[in-house]
């Protein structure tokens, strides 16, 4: 029956070309529309690390002590907090993340002086975030606290120095200090750039930062703090400093610090660790808000901090709003369609075809819009992404059409036109045969 | 024109009236909050700067140690003067739109519970100010032994200017010269009010506050360097700066300069807003094409309304009806339909723009937007129905005697 009804829809169809159009064309508006916004939203609210998302956890204490009442706590730690935290190693893996801007350059290579993004991080850094290698690997644990002139460089930054050649074993000069190179990284692109996120409740919404490329050059946490002196990023200084020039004793937070904790009771235990921790600081008269401590999963920290820019939420709602538009409109001419053939409608009930299957037929009508719908939405999906690469966010070349994406534009469309069918298709199912019949 | 045979008509068509009602009033509510928010949009992108744009450009050094600061400031500003048509280099730590460096908060006491508020700090080496063309309002700029040399990241016990928008906040109703302010043990004191200076990055922060700065008087040194901004004529800041920058790799050839802020003014506002601009741009395509949707459903449902009532048209033509008649009846029909419409829109584009409040941080929706967006679909819909409506009265009178 169903190809016989398709065949019955596509003579339908052809039969007023210029209504059937309009209908095309208002749901892959719509469908493109909907879906351009719904994939960058998908690409941007996913998970950056899925194979143990839910094992990586971000501690948070509270050391400033300028105010009289707490709200959350800072967002990242101060050096010191972190530091003692990162020495305990209470967790199964732990790294330390601070960013800083440095002058770098290349060694016998003839290119002039660039300014990049450094990393301080940890070895842990590397296994825990599944970062993928191109050439070497990361450094040994040891190298940490020994301050070993080492450095991982990013896919990038091999290509722009050595053209994409094994680099390992060479040198770069970072503000001055000569660092050897132990490892070059794949193209590696995390979406959002996790492990750096903080501060979103204080953006209004302009997160597109969050989703900018990872540090070209990765340093041994100590060694760092060594090389890029005061130029680390700070979050935050509860007082003005005494002296601007020395971070560690700083009143400032600017190192952030991830764990790794494979089952709920480490994670408990952790918890307990940190308010352990927080108590011991206050007793010590560091702290003045013990109570202050967090321990929140990857994807609760990425939530909490909205990194999803508002405006691209405020795009998904507004082309949904306009897919709505567009299905009122189809519902609209699909029942001025069925409701013109309802002397057609009447001939075919008259001759035995139950409701259901007039309705059936309907409805094969309706879906065989949305398929022609969808694929003018899968193009129109396309321009629009082609649109949003263009625009000068940081998550612009982050954007394509997935597979999965790919089968919702036509399930979307599908499923949007059999819906607006509905209704239409139940009005023509109502139709009465003998009405009909005596106005033919 | 009666309009009870136009209602008794409609009730026939109970479901399709309703379905075109509907799509005007979702049409209705998006269009009302869409141009709502470009128009925020557009307000944001026009922000008064206070400063004179048109004649400032930006020349950021990174990459050199604090040692060399006082040597490079030197280098740089005397070697910059020289260019043909260059009007002043003065040092800063940043200008409007350009690199975010110095947010903090002020509170106007030490003890808790006064106001506060998160300002931008400008710091301005001798002559900043008058390059920058800011308006005072009340009270004095500065003046030549108000510059000091500093270490910390503002200079302490500078004497300052406040924006108005930023003395409102902070002493709503009185005289704000001569009142004092703290950031943590920093103090200041105000020895004026200046007319507008916007934050560096004021898409980031609540439209109210987007004034909310601090300018004070610094002399040049190893925590005010590197920064340089640069005046010429209007028609000459393109070729000023592109010798400047190509004078860099002489005057500072170990320094990188940031590409990014070294740039007219102009430009970096562009850049600041760019985001908003395509934001804007993309609401206006919603717009464009819901209104086209919409009336791409009032042309199909008339079309479809106008052939099942030939037989009707004809008779009414038979018995007198002129085609101004005919005109008019589905014109008229199309108005009643679109003001049920608009009227259920008015109440969804509140209720919108309520979600938008609470969601989205957004002002209320200023009342004037409901007469525009009704009369946008007031005449978006006459312009729809006119194709339809004039087939309708070209139906010949004989259609009545054909085939009854």
């Amino acid at each position: 029956m169903f190809g016989y009804y398709l065949d019955l829809a596509i003579r339908s169809l052809r039969r007023n070309r210029v209504l059937t159009a309009l209908m095309v064309v208002a749901i892959a508006a719509g469908i493109g529309a909907s879906m351009t916004t719904l994939t960058v939203m998908h690409l941007l609210s996913g998970d950056p690390v899925p194979t143990r998302s839910n094992t990586l956890f971000y501690p948070q204490v509270d050391p400033d002590t300028s105010l009289t009442e707490h709200g959350e706590p800072a967002d990242v730690m101060d050096y010191h907090s972190a530091v003692d935290l990162w020495r305990s190693h209470r967790a199964d893996r732990e790294t330390l993340v601070a960013t800083a801007g440095a002058k770098l350059r290349a060694i016998d290579v003839r290119q002039p002086s660039l300014m990049i993004r450094v990393l301080a991080t940890t070895a842990d850094f590397f296994p825990m975030f599944d970062v993928p290698f191109q050439y070497g690997g990361g450094w040994q644990a040891a190298d940490d606290e020994s301050r070993a002139r080492v450095a991982v460089i990013s896919a990038q930054l091999n290509d722009k120095l050595f053209g994409g050649a094994n680099s390992v074993g060479r040198s770069v000069r970072v503000r001055g200090s000569e660092v050897r190179i132990v490892g070059v990284l794949r193209p590696w692109r995390p979406s959002p750039q996790f492990y750096e996120v903080a501060g979103g409740r204080f953006s209004s919404g302009n997160t597109a930062g969050y989703y900018a490329r990872p540090e070209d050059v990765m340093l041994p946490f100590f060694t760092g703090v060594e090389v890029a002196g005061d130029t680390f990023d700070v979050f935050n200084c509860w007082r003005v400093p005494d002296n601007f020039m020395h971070l560690p004793e700083s009143p400032c937070s600017w190192v952030a610090m991830w764990v790794q904790l494979g089952s709920p009771a480490k994670v408990s235990g952790y918890a307990r660790f940190l308010a352990g921790y927080a108590v011991q600081q206050k007793r010590l008269g560091r702290f003045t808000h013990a109570d202050n401590t967090r321990l929140r999963g990857l994807m609760q920290w990425l939530d909490y901090n909205r990194v999803v820019p508002s405006d691209v939420r405020l795009q998904a709602w507004l082309a949904f709003a306009f897919l709505a538009v567009c299905l009122f409109n189809t519902i609209g001419l699909l029942l001025a369609k069925f409701l013109r053939r309802s002397g057609e409608i009447g001939v075919r009930r008259a001759l035995g075809a139950s409701r259901r299957a007039v309705f059936a037929q309907c409805l094969v009508e309706a879906g065989l819009i949305g398929l022609l719908g969808g694929m003018g939405g899968w193009l129109l999906t396309l321009l629009g992404l082609w649109l949003v690469r263009r625009q000068p966010a940081a998550y612009a070349d982050l954007v394509h059409l997935d597979p999965l994406m790919f089968l919702t534009t036509f399930a979307l469309a599908i499923a949007a036109s059999l819906l607006a069918g509905l209704l239409p298709a139940f009005r023509a199912s109502r139709v009465a045969p003998g009405l009909q019949l005596k106005t033919l | 024109m009666q309009i009870r045979p136009i209602l008794a008509a409609l009730r026939r068509h109970r479901l399709a009236t309703m379905l075109i009602a509907l799509e005007i009033a979702l049409a209705c509510a998006v269009l009302c909050n869409a141009s709502f928010l470009i128009s925020g949009r557009l307000s944001a992108m026009h922000v008064n700067s206070g400063v004179d744009e048109a004649s400032l450009a930006l020349i950021k050094l990174t990459g050199f140690d604090d040692a060399e600061a006082v040597d490079l400031n030197a280098r740089v500003q005397s070697g910059l003067t020289g260019i043909a048509g260059m009007q002043s280099v003065t040092v800063t730590n940043t200008a409007p739109f350009a690199d975010k460096v110095g947010t903090a908060g002020v509170t106007t006491s030490q003890e808790p519970g006064h106001p506060r508020a998160i300002v931008d700090y400008y710091i301005g080496g001798p002559g900043t100010f008058e390059a920058m063309g800011l308006r005072v309002v009340a009270g004095r700029g500065p003046q030549a032994d108000d510059y000091h040399s500093f270490i910390g990241f503002v200079p302490d016990n500078a004497p300052v200017l406040v924006t108005r928008a930023l003395a409102e906040h902070l002493w709503p109703g009185t005289d704000p010269l001569g009142k004092e302010l703290w950031c943590d043990r920093l103090h200041f004191r105000v020895v004026g009010v200046l007319e507008h200076l916007v934050r560096p990055d004021p898409a980031s922060f609540a439209p109210n506050t987007a004034e909310w700065t601090v300018f004070a008087p610094g002399l040049p040194g190893t925590k005010l360097a590197g920064t340089y901004l640069l005046k010429a004529d209007p028609a000459q800041l393109p070729r000023v700066l592109r010798e400047a920058r190509a004078a860099m790799a002489r005057l500072a050839p170990d320094a990188v300069v940031d590409d990014e802020f070294s740039r007219p003014l102009s430009e970096m506002r562009e850049a600041r807003f760019r985001q908003d601009r395509a934001m804007a741009g993309m609401l206006v395509g919603v717009i464009c094409a819901l209104l086209l949707v919409t009336a791409l459903g009032i042309v199909g449902l008339a079309s479809f309304w106008v052939q099942q009532r030939r037989k009707q048209i004809g008779i009414r033509r038979a018995i007198g009806a002129t085609r101004r008649d005919i005109l008019r009846y589905f014109q008229t029909e199309n108005f009643l339909i679109v003001s049920a419409g608009i009227a259920l829109g008015m109440v969804m584009a509140f209720g919108l723009n309520l979600v938008l409040m609470k969601y989205y941080e957004l002002p209320r929706l200023p009342w004037t937007y409901f007469p525009v967006g009704a009369l946008a679909l007031w005449v978006l819909g006459q312009l729809a129905v006119l194709g339809p409506a004039m087939r309708a009265a070209s139906v010949p009178p004989v259609v009545a005697t054909r085939s009854v």
